[in-house]
């Protein structure tokens, strides 16, 4: 495993762009440190949805799972008091990653639109579940407490940043490492031609359902830390549908290019809402949705290609 | 002449350096000729029409009329301790969660020197943590949710604005005074903490105001913004209680009643709305008569032509003349909240004897008694952070003369008779039988 990592030029350009930004971040005033916390934690999400999209599967309900991680931190901080990263993260991802495990025995038979609606419809009935029960918070939620390393409490952000950081690229890196594998090479080849992966010897049914684990582990990490940078959690901005089209709107947005891809779209997505909504208090989701409709039009491949276009004119000239 | 050279380049040196060590420390003790604010309103979204924008126009008007000192005596010092408000108009759409990152950027980002604003009692119990993080001080202007003080103290979180605790008792005495036959009632409200705070305190109201009245095992509580009743119409028909209870506000209490309309609602049950007025004025001659309806204090619908005092007369005649229509609770409760604020920053730069920081600003708001448009405000509750006011009821009619909604039989209650003395719990006064209650 370790002599993939070494060698894949992928996972020392991730390793090096987040060892700089948390550099970097420790020198930005806190409202970009923030923004970049809040889009960092989407982008996870977004990973995981990049995942099921290169195999040909898009989740119009991932919400579900960022909520679930959501509401596992705040409800462990509410009834137990758990305020440490680490159960927290675990907690978040095991409850995610676990209903990912029993609905994906429903979705994994499902493709296309089907699959979709599917996973919209599991995710809207966690978002009744949580606007009706009191106990749950209700559309009000709950304020989330401070997080804790160790028993230690940081007095700035600028730690659970690091800390956020941190889990990006681990998760960027084994998502990179998860892609060469067997399995994860099977990912293009089921989107291409699932009969045939059938004839190979391989279940389409089973790499599906492994795919959707992993990305609603990822989603359940990415509402976890959502939680922790915000301090609060409630349905509308954590599980509405909303959400899972905010989600879907980033992975277009980012492109399926490249592990680090999701990131930069989740940062930019951050300053184009922030910025819309500070230019057009009245109508900043027009910006919003003018931007995304531009990069459809202009770039399909999304914000990645752009980049790549950008190094490989920078290759074929020197 | 080198010598004076030395000394003026030494001295604007120092001075240089003292603001910037002042910059940097945040501190904003030196006079200052602008302030920012961050002014938090529905501007987006179903509770924009009935109330975001009526607030945020109420703001609008007051603090240009503050800015150029043109407010009646004893209101016509220019600005807010002398500086002219730059307002930063947000939306408080979207979810608690985005509210925060927002309330974040405000004040990190545009660097605001306070905050006025919001409506939702979601918003409000959501935004109290960060602002308290944050140290930012923060006049909380529409909300009702009696947890914002109940649970916590606050220190730099205000609220202009009385609580639902208040609203709901007022509701239950003038039901039992005007009432006194209707026995059984159930309640239609949003399932969040307003709607269930409110039905809380009318139910326990109800309770000690008259033993023999009884609550329906099945009151209804929708989700907010919902906007579709239909089953909820049904189960209250079917439901023997004769008096429904309701805090519906937003586009909600508009949709309801037009819901609720076509299928003759109102004929059979007397319908008690807490703050639904802006539907009256929205529908007017379409809202049924005979509901009798809340504005969650002296103004609107109930007090719209006596009351006259020239604070009162000049709001409601600029607002009219400027935005075309009459203001609503909303217009009130924002324009209150601003001038609550600047009577707090000239009172602090009076007694500072300089432009004041943050901290003798809050300390020139804690407990503040003064004038608002209909009537006085008190900052009784919370350690002096919460305030307390009359609060009315009437029965809606249409007034044929003056081709507008109107109400009958209108009656205020003190703020001593529907609000606990401070330091004891809501429920628990209620429980007591509301001991102490100056009627």
């Amino acid at each position: 495993m370790l002599q993939i990592l070494r060698s894949d030029k992928t996972v020392r350009w991730t390793l090096f762009g987040f060892f700089v930004l948390a550099i970097a971040g420790n020198f930005m005033p806190t409202w970009v440190q923030n923004n970049l916390m809040f889009g960092m934690a989407r982008g996870l999400a977004v990973l995981g949805l990049m995942v099921l999209w290169r195999t040909g599967l898009i989740s119009f309900g991932h919400a579900l799972y960022f909520g679930i991680g959501a509401y596992a931190v705040a409800l462990a901080d509410k009834h137990f008091g758990v305020s440490d990263i680490f159960v927290r993260l675990i907690l978040a991802m095991g409850a995610a990653g676990f209903v990912g495990l029993c609905l994906g025995f429903i979705l994994r038979k499902y493709r296309s639109i089907f699959f979709a609606m599917l996973s919209l419809a599991f995710s809207m009935v966690l978002y009744g579940v949580l606007v009706k029960v009191e106990a749950l918070g209700s559309t009000d939620g709950f304020s989330v407490s401070a997080t804790s390393i160790l028993g230690w409490t940081p007095e700035s952000k600028y730690t659970l940043f690091c800390a956020i950081i941190v889990a990006c690229a681990t998760s960027a890196c084994m998502v990179q490492y998860y892609l060469k594998t067997g399995l994860g090479a099977l990912t293009t080849a089921i989107r291409d031609n699932e009969l045939r992966v059938e004839y190979l010897g391989y279940s389409v049914a089973k790499a599906i359902h492994f795919k959707y684990i992993i990305s609603a582990a990822l989603a359940g990490a990415s509402g976890a830390m959502m939680a922790m940078a915000l301090g609060q959690v409630d349905p509308d901005s954590m599980v509405n549908w909303t959400v899972s089209g905010e989600l879907v709107f980033i992975t277009v947005m980012a492109g399926p290019g490249s592990v680090i891809a999701p990131f930069i779209g989740g940062v930019v997505f951050e300053f184009l809402r922030t910025y819309a909504f500070e230019l057009a208090p009245h109508a900043w989701q027009l910006i919003v949705g003018g931007t995304l409709l531009a990069i459809i039009f202009f770039l399909p491949m999304g914000l990645w290609s752009l980049l790549e276009r950008i190094w490989v004119r920078k290759g074929s000239s020197s | 002449m080198r010598k004076q050279f030395t000394y003026k380049a030494l001295r604007s040196a120092a001075i240089a350096s003292a603001v910037a060590a002042a910059a940097m420390t945040g501190a904003t003790a030196q006079a200052k000729d602008t302030i920012k604010v961050g002014v938090v309103s529905f501007l987006t979204g179903p509770a924009a029409g009935p109330f975001g924008v009526p607030g945020k126009n109420g703001a609008e008007l007051i603090i240009d009329a503050i800015n150029k000192g043109e407010l009646p005596a004893p209101y016509n010092t220019k600005g807010f301790a002398g500086a002219t408000m730059d307002p930063v108009y947000t939306d408080e759409a979207g979810g608690n969660s985005k509210q925060v990152a927002e309330y974040r950027n405000l004040v990190e980002k545009q660097n605001v020197d306070a905050l006025i604003g919001y409506i939702s009692s979601g918003s409000c119990m959501a935004m109290a943590p960060v602002a308290e993080e944050l140290q930012k001080l923060t006049i909380m202007s529409v909300c009702g949710t009696p947890r914002l003080f109940e649970e916590k103290l606050r220190s730099v979180v205000f609220r202009t604005q009385g609580n639902a605790v208040g609203d709901s008792i007022a509701a239950a005495r003038y039901m039992t005074e005007m009432f006194p036959d209707l026995k059984t009632y159930t309640g239609i409200n949003q399932n969040y903490a307003w709607g269930q705070d409110s039905w809380k305190f009318y139910s326990l109201a109800m309770a000690k105001l008259d033993p023999a009245s009884k609550a329906s095992s099945n009151p209804q509580f929708p989700k907010i913004f919902s906007g579709q009743y239909s089953a909820e119409i049904s189960t209250l028909s079917l439901d023997k209680a004769k008096v429904v209870h309701s805090s519906f506000w937003d586009g909600d209490i508009e949709a309801f009643v037009l819901q609720a309309l076509v299928r003759g609602f109102f004929e059979d049950k007397k319908f008690v709305s807490v703050v639904g007025a802006s539907a009256v004025d929205s529908l007017g001659k379409k809202f049924p008569k005979g509901v009798v309806m809340g504005t969650r204090g002296p103004y609107g619908l109930l007090t719209r032509f006596d009351r006259s005092r020239p604070l009162n007369n000049w709001f409601v005649d600029s607002y009219k003349a400027r935005y075309g229509v009459y203001p609503t609770g909303p217009s009130y409760q924002y324009a209150k909240a601003v001038l609550y604020y600047k009577l707090g920053m000239d009172k602090a730069a009076a007694m500072a004897g300089k432009f004041p920081t943050q901290d003798e600003v809050v300390a020139a708001l804690k407990g503040m008694e003064f004038e608002s448009f209909g009537g006085s405000v008190k900052m009784a509750l919370g350690g002096g952070h919460q305030a307390i006011h009359e609060v009315g009821y009437g029965i809606t009619t249409w007034d044929k003369e003056k081709k507008a909604p109107s109400a009958t039989d209108v009656k205020f209650y003190s703020a001593e008779c529907i609000n606990p003395p401070e330091g004891t719990l809501a429920a628990d006064w209620l429980e007591q039988g509301m001991p102490g209650a100056k009627c």
